[in-house]
């Protein structure tokens, strides 16, 4: 039963749309599919201690590589947005590998990486001629409808499908993470980086290849959301506001669980929306509110996240849990 | 002199003004950054309420300015005490990465609050310092103010630092947080002094923002990253540094704001943030071991 729960749960997943297809759910659906991979993503090497808050410059990077390719060369998605990874992977690279040649860890890490996502909303913001700037861009409609060369889709029960794709790949290279030997690298890596040099692992190939894993992760995700909204300004895929979305919704999930990202993700969308049909416009600021004294109390009491926890109270009657 | 020197002088002389606010922003967070080894992300909120309390005892009650700024001095710091007991006490012992998160949540709860209680308004205190003339160069006195401020406010902490017991005693649980316990130091005592500093260092900085700025909700988010990276960039706890740190940002940004665009400027900044840290992590001053 246990075995074949998850197998239910996908059939179950991708057969919604071909029943039930109000427009209103679907699209909260899909923004929580996107969300979900990109914290994900985030995940991928927040979890052994890598907090980077740089990730909203890397959305940042694949959302506006995909458009900008797609409005003034005329490069279809289908290069743009691999354009898009390679771009978000060598940004990575120029920033990561100095950072873990010259062991900039923990705050400094943090600090350096948050320096990245305000560099990428400024040039983003300050090339306003070929970016709009902080208005906003728009990638050009192919056409009218809807169109497989373009990745445009009128349907939003394609959309869901593909980021149910999107989402369950991204789950996929987690598990695949985790069972690896990577895994283990890193966890000794985040306990104690002298030790595990001096064990035999390579710390910066290590780090490196995570930190570019992620970052390409989080590129794709900036140039999904960028495909379904249709609209992107510097201030809903960049910036230092989005780096810290990402890490919060991952805490308040759960960091060390592969569903913890979603979990945080279908926590705080759907705070946010019900907020706002209930008290409407006179709710404005509350959803965050309400968000930022969860994160404080979550913090504090719950560490490991909601996810995390109701995994472990399951886990205890057995016996002692494992860490 | 041609028009491009005026401007050039203009664009320095600016930035040192620019960068005297800078210093005067990160002093106090570089003092709970190097005592306390805790990162107020929500500092730059604790700035906004501070700017709010301005504005509602000098607009809206009619408060004498000077009183209102030492209310305002003493009512951040008091913030700053209630920060470090309910959200930074609990977890003193936790990965660094969690004190990092918990104060984010307060800058997400401080700012929510600010929105929900004020609303999304920009406000002002309606108060226009004149502007400073010399032949041909414009200098803004609040701006010449803060600098001033920052100065004062800097050798102060200097001095409290340097000729205090108490002075001493934070900057040796700075050096050597488990040592000196056991030389009798009530460190706990001693993080909740700092911090009362820190947040009166924030309101200091709140009464002097207040004038050049309008206050919205979102205030801190133009200023919270910069004093972050000169924090880092200056040396963590290294004031001087901090100092020159704050100097060189606000010159990179003017600067590059008269050659460019302002966001240019941000990006140059951001960029020798970088490559500084690379080059020395330490912080600009740091000594060579």
């Amino acid at each position: 039963m246990r075995r074949s729960l998850p197998w239910i749960a996908g059939a179950a997943l991708i057969g919604l749309p071909f029943v039930y297809h109000a427009p209103y759910p679907l699209h909260i659906l899909i923004i929580i599919l996107i969300w979900s991979f990109a914290y994900t993503s985030w995940s991928m090497m927040g979890r052994f201690g890598l907090v980077s808050l740089g990730h909203g410059g890397f959305m940042g990077i694949g959302a506006y590589v995909t458009a900008l390719s797609w409005n003034h060369v005329g490069l279809t998605p289908w290069v743009g947005i691999p354009l898009a990874l390679l771009a978000g992977g060598v940004l990575a690279v120029l920033v990561a590998y100095p950072c873990f040649r010259f062991r900039i860890t923990g705050h400094y890490f943090a600090l350096v990486t948050l320096a990245l996502s305000g560099i990428v909303l400024q040039v983003i913001t300050a090339t306003r001629d070929q970016t709009g700037g902080s208005l906003g861009y728009t990638p050009e409609r192919y056409r009218g409808g809807s169109s497989l060369y373009a990745l445009q889709f009128s349907g939003k029960a394609t959309w869901y499908l593909i980021a149910l794709a999107v989402w369950a790949a991204g789950l996929y290279a987690w598990h695949r993470v985790d069972r690896s030997m990577t895994r283990y690298a890193l966890e000794a890596i985040s306990e104690d980086e002298d030790g595990a040099a001096a064990a035999g692992v390579h710390v910066t190939a290590e780090k490196l290849k995570i930190t570019v894993l992620s970052a390409m992760m989080t590129a794709l995700a900036g140039a999904l959301y960028c495909q379904y909204q249709m609209f992107i300004s510097p201030d809903t895929v960049s910036g230092i506001a989005i780096s810290l979305q990402m890490v919060f919704a991952v805490v308040v999930g759960g960091i060390y669980v592969s569903l913890g990202p979603t979990v945080g993700a279908v926590i705080t969308i759907l705070l946010a929306e019900v907020l706002r049909i209930s008290f409407g416009t006179r709710a404005v600021g509350w959803d965050n509110l309400v968000y930022g004294v969860l994160l404080v109390v979550f913090i504090v009491f719950l560490p490991k996240g909601i996810l995390g926890s109701l995994l472990e109270l399951r886990r205890r009657p057995r016996g002692p849990a494992a860490c | 002199m041609g028009v491009l020197d005026i401007f050039l002088l203009e664009a320095l002389i600016n930035g040192v003004l620019l960068g005297g606010v800078l210093a005067l922003l990160s002093l106090g967070l570089n003092l709970v950054f190097g005592v306390i080894d805790v990162v107020w992300i929500c500092y730059a909120e604790l700035i906004m309420l501070g700017m709010y309390g301005m504005y509602f005892l000098y607009v809206v009650y009619h408060v004498p300015i000077g009183l209102a700024a030492v209310v305002c001095i003493v009512g951040v710091g008091i913030l700053g005490v209630i920060l470090h007991v309910v959200v930074i006490a609990p977890l003193l012992g936790a990965a660094p990465i969690n004190q990092l998160l918990a104060t984010g949540g307060v800058l997400f709860f401080l700012q929510s609050a600010a929105t929900v209680l004020f609303g999304i308004e920009f406000r002002n205190l309606g108060l226009r310092l004149p502007v400073l003339k010399l032949s041909e160069l414009f200098i803004s006195y609040s701006r010449l103010l803060a600098f001033g401020a920052a100065l004062i406010g800097m050798v102060l902490v200097y001095l409290f630092l340097t000729r205090t017991y108490t002075g001493t005693a934070i900057r040796a649980i700075a050096q050597d947080r488990q040592i000196m316990i056991l030389m009798g130091v009530d460190s706990r005592r001693i993080y909740v002094i700092t911090s009362a500093l820190g947040g009166g260092l924030a309101g200091l900085a709140a009464c002097l923002l207040v004038l050049q700025y309008d206050v919205h909700p979102f205030v801190g988010l133009s200023f919270g990253p910069i004093t972050f990276l000169i924090c880092v960039l200056g040396g963590l706890g290294n004031f001087a540094g901090g100092f020159v740190a704050a100097f060189v940002f606000a010159e990179l940004i003017s600067l590059g704001g008269l050659y460019l665009d302002l966001e240019w400027g941000y990006v140059f900044a951001f960029v020798f943030f970088i490559v500084m840290m690379f080059v020395r992590p330490e912080g600009l001053l740091a000594r060579r071991s």
